[in-house]
Formats: C-alpha cells, sequence, structure tokens
C-alpha cells in the first residue's frame, strides 16, 4: 500500500491560477456569507433574495474568468475544465430559477421567515458545484456532504408543517445512511488501490494484488451512495414522499441541481476510472436503467399527486440518461449533457407551474385541483402543457431532442434492450402526462379552485422565471444548434 | 422557399387564430378559411406551374425544393422537396383542411381559437410530411401531427372522447417511436458504410444494408405506417377515434392522417428496403386483403352511422396497401387515386353525418329512417357518397380500385380475387347506410332543416371533384407517373 498523503501540497501550491480557476467556487461561498451577514445586520426578504440573485449571477459571470485557465487541476481533489465549467454554469442557472421561485412562493407568507432559505440554497450551489468540479473521492464526498446537508434544511424548511418536516428527516436518515454506504466503499477502494483518485484508478486496479472481490464491494457500495442521490431504482424510495412534502420550489431544486450536480459527477467518474469497460459494471447499470424507466413510469401511473407523479417521472428521466450514459464516449457525453440541460429547463418550469398555484403550507398537488385551469388561467394551463409534452418528448419542446439524442446513443452503442425499454416504457409515460393533460382543460371544474389568482407582490418573478424556461423550451426544441455548439465546445475543449 | 411558406402560413394563421378569438370568432374562422385557401391556391399554382414537367415525365428529380441547415451537428437539414406524389397529396390536403374548417363553422362554439389552432397546426404537420426528405424532418412532422390531433379528439369530441383520443395518441406514438428507432439505425449504418452522418432521403437510398438489418429497419418504419393506415390487425384505434372525433377531426383524420402512411410506405419503405419490401410483400398484402373484408364486415354490422364509416375506411385503405406492395405502376397508380379519392368521398360522408348529428342529436342508425321526404338534399347526398364509396363507375374510387386489382393481378391473382369480394361487401354496407338513414318511412317523426347554402356548397364541391377525378382522371394519373418512375429507378439501383 503506498502511503502518499494526499492533502501534503495544499498549502504551498495555492497560486493566483488556481485562484482564478477556483473564481466560480469562491464567489459561491462567498454569496452564502454575505447572504448569511446581510440577514443578521436587517432581516428583509427582499434584500437576502437580490443579495443571492446578484451573488450567483456573479459566479456565472466569473465561469468565464475561470475558463481562461480551464483546464486547470486545482490540488489533486478539483478539476475545473470546460466540463466542470459548463455544469456549473447550469447548476448556477437552475438555481437561480429556484431563487425565483422561492421568492415568489415566500412572498406570499412572510411569516415563514424565508431569509435563511437563501443562505442553504446558496451552499447547495457550492455543493453542487464541487461534485462537478471532483475528481478525488475526498471532494466527491465533501461536495455531497455540502449539498446534503444544506438540503436537508431546506426539505424541512416549513417547519410548522408535519408533512415537511417528516420529508425532511426521512431525507436526512436515508441520505446519512446512503453517504456512509458511500464513505465505506470509498474505504474500501483506496484499501486496496491505494489511491483516491479517479484518474489513478485502472493503473492501481490492474496491479496483480488487487483482490476483485474486495474493489467489487467497495464499487457497489459506491453505486449505492451515487444512485441513492439520483433517485435511481432500488434507491428511490424517498423520492416521492420527499418531493410531496418539500416546498414546491425546493422540489424544483431537489430534482434538477441535486441530480443534475451527481450525474455529471458519475459521468466523470466512470470517464476517468474507466469502469465501464467491464462488462459487470455494464450489466449493473442497464438492470437499474430498466428498473428505474419501468417502476418510474409504471409507478406514475398510480398516482394521483402531480407532484408525486413528477417524481416518479423524474426517476424514469434518470433511467433514460443512463441509457446515454451507457453508450460510452463522446455520444455519450453528449447526449447526457443535452438532455441535462433539456430536463433542467422542463422540470423547473413544471415545478414552477405547481409554485405559482401553491402557497407556502398549500401546496396544491393533487390533480383534482388542476382540472379545469386551462378555462381559469390559460396562460399557467398552457405552460403547464408545454412542460409535460417536453418531459413526454414531443416535438417543438426541448424534450422531444433530448430525447431523440438518447434514443440515437443507444442506438449508436447497439444498446437494444435498452432502447426498446425505453421506448416501451415512454410510450406508457404519455399515459399519465396525458392524464395531467386532459384534466388541465377538462370542462368540470375540480372541487378545490386552486390558488388565488395572485396580482400579489412577487408574482412578476413568476412570471419571468417561467416565462424565460418555456422560451428556452421551446426554443431548444426548434433550434438545439446554439446549446449542442456549446456541448460541442465543452467536450473539445476537454477531450 | 414557396415549400415553407406552405407551413408558415398555417403555422402562422394557427397563432393569429388563436389569439383573435378573443375580440372576434367570426375573423377567427375567416382567418383559418383563408389560410388553408391560400396554400391550395400556392399548390395549384405550383401544378400549373410546372405542368410541363408533370407531364414530360422522364425527370428523376424534385419539381421544387428548398434547402436550409438546420442542426448542423447532426447533419439534420430543414430540407422540403416536392415530387408529383407529395403535390397531390397536397393539393388534398388542403382542399379537405378548408372544408372541415367550412363544415365546423356552426358545430363549434366553445373554445373556437384553440379550435382553430389545432386544426391549422395539423394541416401543418401533414403538410411537412407530405414534403419532409429529410428523415429527421419527416419524423418532427409525423409526431407534430399527433398532439393537436389529440386535443382536437379530446376537447370537442362526443362521448367517450378521452378513451378515444388516449388510444389514438398510445399507438401512433408507440409505433412512432419505433420507427425513430429505425431512422436512427438507418442514420448510423450509414455511417458506418460511408463515413457520413445524414438524415438526407436521397443519401439514405444509397445506403447498403444486409438483409437482415434491412428487414428489421424495414419493420420499425412499417409499424408506424400500418398503425396511421392501419392495416388489418392495428386499427382498433381507428373505430374509436373517428367516431369520437368532431367532423374536421374525423374528415382530417380519414381523408388526410391515414394518408400519411400510405405515404410513407410509397416515399420510404419500397425504396429504402426495397429488397425486404420484396419479401415481405405477401404479408403485408395477406394483411391489406384480410383488411378489406373484415373492414367491409364490420361496417355492415355497426349501428353507429360514423362508425359504419370509420370502418370502411379499413377497407378502402386495404386496397392502398394491394396497391403499394404489388408495386408495380397500374397498382400504385390506383393506390394513390384510392388515396385521394377515400379521402374526397369518406370525407364527405363524416360531413354528412356531423351535419345530420346537429340536426337530430344522434348517429343512431336505428333512430334515423325516412329523411329523403323532409332533407331531400341531404339525403341525395348520402347517396351519392355512399354510391362513390362502393365503387361506382363514373366515380374517382372506382378508377382507382379497378387499377389496383388490374396491377395486383398480373403478379397475386389470388389475392386480386378475394379484394374484389370487397368490392361486393363495399355494397352491403353503403346500401345499408342509405336504407337505414334515408328511406323508408319517417317512423320517428324528424322534422329537420335541409341542407344550407354553406352545406351546399361543401358537398356540391366534393361531389363535383369525385366526379372529375372519375371522368378524367389521366392529369391525376399524369401527375404521379414521373414521380412513379423516380421511385422506381431508386429501387433498381438497389438490385
Amino acid at each position: 500500500m503506498r502511503s502518499k498523503a494526499p492533502f501534503k501540497c495544499i498549502g504551498d501550491s495555492m497560486m493566483l491560477q488556481d485562484l482564478v480557476a477556483l473564481l466560480p467556487l469562491v464567489v459561491i461561498a462567498a454569496t452564502s456569507i454575505v447572504v448569511m451577514l446581510s440577514i443578521a445586520i436587517r432581516r428583509s426578504h427582499n434584500l437576502a433574495a437580490a443579495v443571492t440573485v446578484l451573488g450567483l449571477c456573479g459566479a456565472f459571470a466569473s465561469l468565464f474568468v475561470a475558463e481562461s485557465s480551464a483546464p486547470h487541476k486545482v490540488t489533486p481533489l478539483l478539476l475545473i475544465d470546460s466540463t466542470a465549467l459548463f455544469y456549473t454554469g447550469l447548476i448556477l442557472a437552475g438555481c437561480i430559477a429556484v431563487t425565483f421561485l422561492c421568492y415568489g412562493y415566500f412572498k406570499r407568507q412572510e411569516s415563514s421567515r424565508p431569509e435563511e432559505l437563501y443562505v442553504l440554497i446558496a451552499i447547495a450551489a457550492l455543493g453542487s458545484a464541487t461534485l462537478v468540479s471532483a475528481i478525488h473521492f475526498a471532494s466527491l464526498f465533501l461536495g455531497l456532504e455540502i449539498l446534503s446537508v444544506a438540503l436537508y434544511g431546506l426539505v424541512s424548511y416549513e417547519r410548522d408543517l408535519k408533512v415537511s418536516v417528516e420529508a425532511g428527516v426521512k431525507y436526512l436518515v436515508l441520505a446519512a445512511a446512503s453517504a456512509s454506504f458511500l464513505l465505506f466503499g470509498m474505504a474500501l477502494a483506496y484499501f486496496e488501490l491505494g489511491t483516491m483518485e479517479f484518474g489513478k484508478i485502472p493503473g492501481a486496479a490492474a496491479r496483480p494484488d488487487v483482490q476483485p472481490v474486495v474493489l467489487a464491494v467497495g464499487g457497489v457500495l459506491i453505486l449505492v451512495g451515487i444512485g441513492f442521490k439520483l433517485a435511481l431504482v432500488p434507491f428511490h424510495m424517498w423520492t416521492p414522499d420527499v418531493y410531496e412534502g418539500a416546498p414546491a420550489p425546493v422540489t424544483a431544486f431537489v430534482a434538477t441541481v441535486s441530480k443534475g450536480a451527481m450525474f455529471a459527477l458519475l459521468l466523470r467518474y466512470v470517464d476517468q476510472s474507466g469502469a465501464l469497460n467491464s462488462s459487470a459494471v455494464l450489466l449493473v447499470f442497464s438492470i437499474i436503467a430498466v428498473a428505474s424507466m419501468f417502476a418510474g413510469n409504471l409507478l406514475a401511473l398510480l398516482q394521483s399527486n402531480v407532484k408525486r407523479i413528477l417524481a416518479y417521472s423524474s426517476i424514469a428521466h434518470l433511467g433514460y440518461l443512463i441509457v446515454a450514459f451507457e453508450a460510452g464516449g463522446d455520444m455519450a457525453r453528449f447526449a447526457v449533457a443535452f438532455y441535462l440541460v433539456a430536463y433542467f429547463a422542463t422540470m423547473l418550469g413544471a415545478f414552477g407551474v405547481v409554485t405559482i398555484l401553491s402557497t407556502p403550507g398549500n401546496d396544491i398537488g393533487d390533480l383534482a385541483s388542476y382540472r379545469g385551469l386551462f378555462w381559469r388561467r390559460p396562460v399557467i394551463a398552457g405552460v403547464f402543457t408545454v412542460m409535460l409534452l417536453s418531459l413526454a418528448g414531443m416535438p417543438l419542446t426541448a424534450g422531444f431532442i433530448g430525447k431523440f439524442y438518447v434514443v440515437a446513443a443507444g442506438a449508436s452503442a447497439l444498446l437494444w434492450v435498452l432502447v426498446f425499454s425505453l421506448v416501451i416504457t415512454s410510450a406508457i409515460g404519455l399515459f399519465y402526462y396525458l392524464r395531467i393533460i386532459v384534466a388541465l382543460y377538462s370542462h368540470q371544474e375540480g372541487p378545490v379552485a386552486a390558488s388565488p389568482r395572485s396580482r400579489q407582490e412577487g408574482s412578476f418573478s413568476f412570471a419571468w422565471t417561467v416565462g424565460v424556461l418555456t422560451v428556452a423550451v421551446i426554443a431548444i426544441g426548434c433550434y438545439p444548434s446554439p446549446v449542442l455548439r456549446l456541448i460541442q465546445n465543452m467536450i473539445t475543449g476537454s477531450g | 422557399m414557396i415549400l415553407a411558406w406552405l407551413i408558415v402560413i398555417l403555422l402562422a394563421a394557427g397563432i393569429v387564430a388563436a389569439v383573435a378569438a378573443r375580440w372576434s370568432v367570426a375573423f377567427t374562422r375567416w382567418v383559418s378559411l383563408a389560410a388553408t385557401l391560400l396554400d391550395f391556391a400556392l399548390v395549384v399554382l405550383l401544378w400549373v406551374h410546372h405542368a410541363g414537367e408533370v407531364t414530360a415525365g422522364a425527370s428523376g428529380t424534385w419539381l421544387e425544393q428548398m434547402d436550409w441547415t438546420w442542426i448542423p451537428e447532426f447533419g439534420i437539414h430543414f430540407h422540403l422537396a416536392l415530387d408529383g406524389l407529395s403535390l397531390l397529396l397536397l393539393a388534398l390536403t388542403f382542399f379537405l383542411g378548408a372544408l372541415s374548417i367550412l363544415a365546423s363553422w356552426t358545430e363549434i362554439n366553445e373554445s373556437v381559437g384553440f379550435f382553430h389552432l389545432n386544426v391549422l397546426w395539423i394541416l401543418a404537420g401533414i403538410t411537412g410530411v407530405f414534403l419532409a426528405v429529410d428523415l429527421f424532418l419527416f419524423y418532427f412532422a409525423w409526431e407534430l401531427m399527433l398532439v393537436p390531433m389529440y386535443f382536437l379528439i379530446a376537447l370537442w369530441g362526443h362521448e367517450r372522447r378521452i378513451y378515444a383520443a388516449i388510444k389514438f395518441f398510445l399507438f401512433t406514438q408507440l409505433s412512432g417511436l419505433l420507427m425513430l428507432v429505425a431512422i436512427l439505425s438507418l442514420y448510423f449504418l450509414h455511417h458506418q458504410t460511408t463515413g457520413q452522418y445524414t438524415f438526407e432521403y436521397e443519401e439514405l437510398l444509397n445506403t447498403s444494408l444486409s438483409a437482415r438489418s434491412a428487414l428489421w429497419i424495414m419493420l420499425g418504419f412499417f409499424a408506424a405506417f400500418a398503425v396511421k393506415l392501419p392495416l388489418f390487425p392495428f386499427h382498433t384505434w381507428l373505430p374509436d377515434a373517428h367516431t369520437e372525433a368532431p367532423t374536421a377531426g374525423s374528415v382530417i383524420l380519414a381523408g388526410l392522417l391515414l394518408k400519411t402512411g400510405a405515404y410513407g410506405m410509397i416515399r420510404f419503405i419500397v425504396p429504402l428496403f426495397p429488397g425486404a419490401a420484396r419479401e415481405f410483400a405477401p404479408v403485408a398484402m395477406a394483411l391489406g386483403a384480410v383488411g378489406i373484408i373484415y373492414g367491409a364486415v364490420l361496417a355492415f354490422a355497426q349501428n353507429d352511422m360514423k362508425r359504419l364509416v370509420a370502418y370502411t375506411s379499413v377497407s378502402h385503405l386495404g386496397f392502398v396497401v394491394l396497391g403499394v406492395f404489388s408495386w408495380n405502376e397500374l397498382a400504385l397508380q390506383g393506390a394513390v387515386m384510392t388515396m385521394l379519392c377515400h379521402g374526397i368521398s369518406t370525407g364527405a360522408l363524416f360531413i354528412l353525418t356531423g351535419a345530420l348529428q346537429e340536426r337530430i342529436h344522434t348517429r343512431e342508425l336505428g333512430r334515423m329512417g325516412g329523411l329523403w321526404a323532409i332533407a331531400p338534399r341531404l339525403s341525395g347526398a348520402g347517396l351519392y357518397f355512399a354510391l362513390a364509396s362502393l365503387g361506382l363507375p363514373g366515380l374517382g374510387d372506382f378508377i382507382g380500385e379497378f387499377l389496383v386489382l388490374l396491377g395486383t393481378y398480373r403478379d397475386h391473382p389470388m389475392l386480386a380475387i378475394v379484394a374484389s369480394v370487397g368490392v361486393l361487401a363495399a355494397t352491403f354496407y353503403a346500401l345499408r347506410l342509405v336504407q337505414c338513414a334515408f328511406h323508408g318511412p319517417n317512423s320517428h317523426g324528424w322534422s329537420i332543416p335541409d341542407l344550407v347554402p354553406r352545406e351546399i356548397a361543401i358537398i356540391g364541391l366534393m361531389a363535383g371533384s369525385l366526379l372529375w377525378l372519375g371522368l378524367n382522371p389521366q392529369p391525376v394519373l399524369n401527375t404521379f407517373s414521373p414521380a412513379f418512375h423516380a421511385l422506381q429507378s431508386a429501387v433498381q439501383m438497389h438490385r
């Protein structure tokens, strides 16, 4: 066993260039501190939200500064390359959207003291950004925990509400358990390989004295930890409850940013460690993908709560992503990146609609409340329809192009079982998307007339967020070339 | 450029119609009508303009085309092209489109704007299908037809509209996804042999495929087209969808949507996979022949007038399959002729049924009878189109079916004999329709207004065009002939 101390060099090698590369992370971290201090000085919802948005936008802008030094390895822990920057940008965009949604949502009920929420969002953004730059088990775990701890707070943010607290506790217990699985798995891997850097794993694993059993157990345990965060079957049990219990904008965060960051990490881990070269790993991922697609889509059929339907739908979508991911190589990177962009925009939009209709403490999830929405609030119903069609992968929406590339990736790697599972399950999936759409346009009024038709303060933030997301979903669906070029640059940049 | 305008006019008019409905419903109707008539005029203009080339034959190239780069990263072009076949079907599309808007002038009173948006967008999708020569674009347009059609059935349909709409959507979507997989396989196989990524129809024509992969890929295309057509075992969505749809929906479904399936077979299946198609032809033709008899027998047994007409479609489209897979000029001329005339005659029957339902609020044949005395014009028109449907010489349907039988008899005399039994069976259902609805005593004491001038105009135009096609089919045959020779040369290139 080699005993190279992994942290030895941190102190003396921090150069200016490192700081430039780390600038986005630094700005995000600073944002969380500034927001916290500003709350300590003056408790103002508007101020806290404004500082957060400014900070996140600043971080987004700093990506372009960091790009000048990419690819750059900062300590053995982080690699700031174009892939990391791309996904950080995606995460930041998602966080900004979530912040806007939170602002409008909590503006309706200021009594719940929403200011600290923004601190947590910034911290979660930091964790996610760390994850997508991680090339080392230590930074993986660090990022994961920063993200998770912030999420515990976010999920149970409405602490007077039973469901919210319940969801938070459930998430806490399961996430902590899965994190310990992950930790144990990493320990086993380190024990066998003597390295925690992803890039050195293939070399170390090739050594003759490595015991494959221990390594396999370690790999499985790591997979448990990652699978939990991604809510892949069979680690998906928490998803519907947490989605239902968490405040709607937080659910949007859990569904997009947290999963997207984890998936980007998974992609990098597998890329660098060469795990996909083993047929056993491929088989395991295939089983997980098929199970996620079928379970997600079939269980969604049984739900009557929109938030739960979207929860199961997101399980299925992660299954689709695994199909693209298994194709391997540039095709996989391309398809996954594009699909995540489409998925982010669509899921944020869908939960944005749920958020608009809800008030804190009274999230509108029941399908019956959506009945006849089109005849009362045609614009919102129209937006929701676009999002649902995008989730279903219909043309003129981003989801269509996304699904197209996933099938393309699967077909290019001749993964026929996965491709046909995708085809069958996404046809099943249509059922429940159509069920919601039918309800939206039904002529009978629902028993609960959902939500105040708000001309209150803060509704502009909804209008802007959801408006931008809708335009993005349709624009990407009609003319995806700009996004594709961006991804192309990302891949060639880090190739 | 003019080809893109055909689509853009419809899409734009749809949005204008939807927005304008807030202020003036009449304006919405006029805009929609004007858009379809404008497109019709453009097509007629194209026809006249190319009249020389159309009849001259020989030239294998397109009459008109336009090619824009759309998503260069994947070799996707916005490539539209027109030949004689597309020209004829486009003329039918805009003719029936305009008439179906006229036919719903008084039937649709709820959310008129959204209704016309859907109708126009379906027509845009169909136009795209008939024009696209980039397979990605083709699939895009293929899927684009679905959602508005779904809305049309689900929102303005009759009693069991939700069930019918979902069934329609699932059948077509699942089969469409199979086609997507097939398209992508072809795309990648083409890349393997030529090193070039392209969805271009003319490029893909030259792909050399092993017999086995050609068969599988062809089956993927076939699944989509057979469901749309619909071929015998895949037809179960059709009676429901046709019956529950509003009049305009039924006309567009029967007249146009079904033709996209037949068009796909002619344009894609045989030219792209001539070997596999020849191998598969006996199966397809047998299914077509079974469909002819089966549709006729079931039509005879129906009590719902719309359902009866719907089953006749299964029967008539069987002839088209027979003609396509015989693949000789005579049979294909017949198939195209049948497509056009079936569109008009069945469309007219649906319009009459709709007019009748608007007056007596039932479609049950048992509750009709004796209408001739009180509504002679309506009943006379019913008789006329029923006779057209059973293949009365002098009307267009006769030419089509006769040519198909003639063409089929050369190579497959048995199938031709079976199919001609279907022609006989058509007499039974057509005459039963007339007898139950219009003849006999007026035992239910109906007293209804006869056709109004608007309806007379619609019916008159349709009756006139059927007669024209029946007495002077040569212009149509001449228009299709060069297109056939171009397709034929593609087929022979493979041998």
